[in-house]
């Protein structure tokens, strides 16, 4: 079923390869080829070694809550359905932070540390967004 | 004032590709142009300590200097975006000569340049593929974003929604001795804790409303000023740093860009956190004051919670913070009503609300989610 989300990302040319791993429901991550850091969000280059050279690779899909916020006032048009919801930092296992939402559970048993994976939440027919639940 | 003609050079040159339908990013293209200037210097790129750039018009984006610093891995001292169209490149060399001139960094990467014909604005709207990874999940406006970095802090030190309203009650009681203040009704920590939740942790009297107001200053030699009809207000220190502009990638997210900033501006006072009467500090919301409080130096690292406790940083307290009521109270005016109202606090002028001998205040300007911070040392008298 395709999501009520009023934003749908579009894709550009440093970030085509993460939309399109979502799709396929595969959490994207590029990787320097040089100095092997991992990165996010997706970058031309290297911010440690500044190649230019990297792989996408998919990542894990596991991590745990950094910090979190829940939302209660819409803030802006088209999110007043959604609200309460949360909006968290998730530490993925291969380094990189990756804002999200934690979804599955109650905004209020949300805590920092929880062991959390990816799932994809379809917008609109093409593009998937991925969210992370409790696992 | 001394001649700086002939003081400083150009020791880096490159050019991006340049052509039609690249089918690449502006960042990209910009990140090209900055790694061939680098090689061409042979400089480290963290001896780059300034940034100047402009956003693209193809990639529109808030603090685009400090995401650009982002993407080189580099932490500088100096970002500043330079937005004037055509005449954006040469102001960025002569701010950059500025900058350096006053001894506010070493070494200054100026870029410009865009990619309007391979993927343009095609959104309709002014918005750009950074905010797809923070848009998209509901990360809209500043009191969600904020309050990563605060629940974090809570988290890491035990900090309280009750100290956070401390910061609150401090701001609205002074505002009420500023006739000039939008919000004068004094509020209670219970107020606080009763205002509803906006972005948990923060609730609404966390948060500093839209207002309206503007403010300005005129700076000028201090031999200038000497003939001057008011009391000058010198500048004593000043400091910048840039930690981050996405502060969920941040790596440091409960000590940011405040601690540096603060640092630069003491050593070039020559002062410490103790010789300073009063703080002026940026309050888009009550958190940032706290952070800012710490990592200024008047308590140690996760202490601010207890330090805002107990009419501490209330006027009459051992450090008084946001004495007209800051932007949580008085008016956002993006920051500017703290540089006034620190400036007349030092005249002696602020009545029922002026704090005693005051001599020496200090004030934060800070955006990015806590990751940039500009700090200023102002006195009544030059050291």
């Amino acid at each position: 079923m395709a999501s009520t989300r009023p934003y749908i990302p579009v894709a550009n040319p440093d970030t085509q390869a993460f939309w399109d791993g979502a799709g396929r429901g595969e959490l994207m991550l590029q990787r320097c080829v040089v100095c092997q850091a991992f990165r996010h969000p997706p970058s031309p280059i290297c911010h440690n070694c500044l190649s230019n050279k990297h792989e996408w690779l998919k990542a894990s899909g596991r991590g745990t809550v950094f910090t979190f916020v829940v939302v209660r006032q819409a803030p802006a048009r088209g999110w007043g359905d959604r609200v309460p919801y949360v909006v968290a930092v998730v530490a993925l296992e291969e380094g990189p932070h990756y804002l999200t939402n934690i979804v599955g559970i109650a905004p209020e048993a949300v805590t920092i540390g929880m062991p959390v994976e990816v799932m994809f939440e379809e917008l609109d027919g093409t593009t998937k967004l991925p969210v992370f639940r409790p696992r | 004032m001394t001649n700086i003609s002939g003081q400083f050079a150009i020791v880096g040159i490159g050019d991006s590709d340049v052509g039609r339908d690249l089918g690449r990013s502006a960042m990209d293209l910009k990140l090209q142009a900055i790694t061939r200037a680098l090689a061409d210097s042979g400089l480290e790129k963290n001896a780059i300590d300034g940034v100047l750039t402009r956003p693209s018009r193809s990639e529109p984006q808030f603090n685009f200097s400090a995401v650009l610093a982002g993407r080189l891995g580099i932490e500088p001292r100096f970002v500043s975006d330079i937005a004037l169209g055509g005449a954006s490149s040469a102001s960025m060399v002569l701010n950059a000569v500025g900058a350096l001139a006053a001894g506010l960094c070493t070494t200054v990467l100026c870029v410009n340049g865009d990619a309007q014909t391979s993927h343009g604005n095609r959104r309709g709207r002014l918005t750009n593929w950074i905010e797809d990874f923070e848009s998209a999940y509901g990360m809209i406006g500043a009191p969600a974003s904020y309050g990563l970095p605060a629940r974090r802090h809570m988290h890491e030190y035990g900090t309280t929604s009750r100290q956070f309203g401390a910061i609150a009650v401090a701001a609205r009681k002074h505002a009420s001795l500023n006739p000039n203040a939008t919000f004068r009704t004094p509020i209670t920590l219970e107020d606080h804790q009763a205002s509803r939740f906006i972005a948990e942790p923060f609730h609404l009297l966390d948060c500093c409303p839209v207002t309206d107001g503007a403010g300005a200053v005129i700076i000028t030699s201090a031999e200038r000023a000497r003939d001057m009809a008011k009391m000058p207000i010198y500048l004593l220190g000043l400091g910048q740093h840039n930690t981050h502009a996405e502060v969920q990638y941040s790596g440091s997210m409960t000590s940011p860009a405040m601690r540096l900033a603060s640092r630069r501006a003491y050593n070039m006072a020559g002062l410490e956190p103790q010789d300073i009467d009063f703080a002026n500090l940026y309050d888009c919301f009550t958190y940032v004051v706290l952070v800012t409080l710490e990592d200024y130096g008047f308590c140690k690292k996760g202490e601010g919670g207890p330090f805002v406790e107990g009419g501490r940083i209330e006027i009459g307290g051992e450090l008084p913070v946001n004495t007209g009521g800051g932007l949580l109270s008085q008016a956002h005016s993006s920051g500017f009503l703290h540089i006034t109202e620190t400036a007349r606090q030092l005249r002696g002028v602020c009545g029922v609300r002026q704090v005693k001998d005051a001599e020496v205040g200090i004030v934060s300007g800070q955006c990015g989610v806590t990751g940039i911070n500009a700090c200023l040392i102002l006195g009544n008298h030059r050291n």
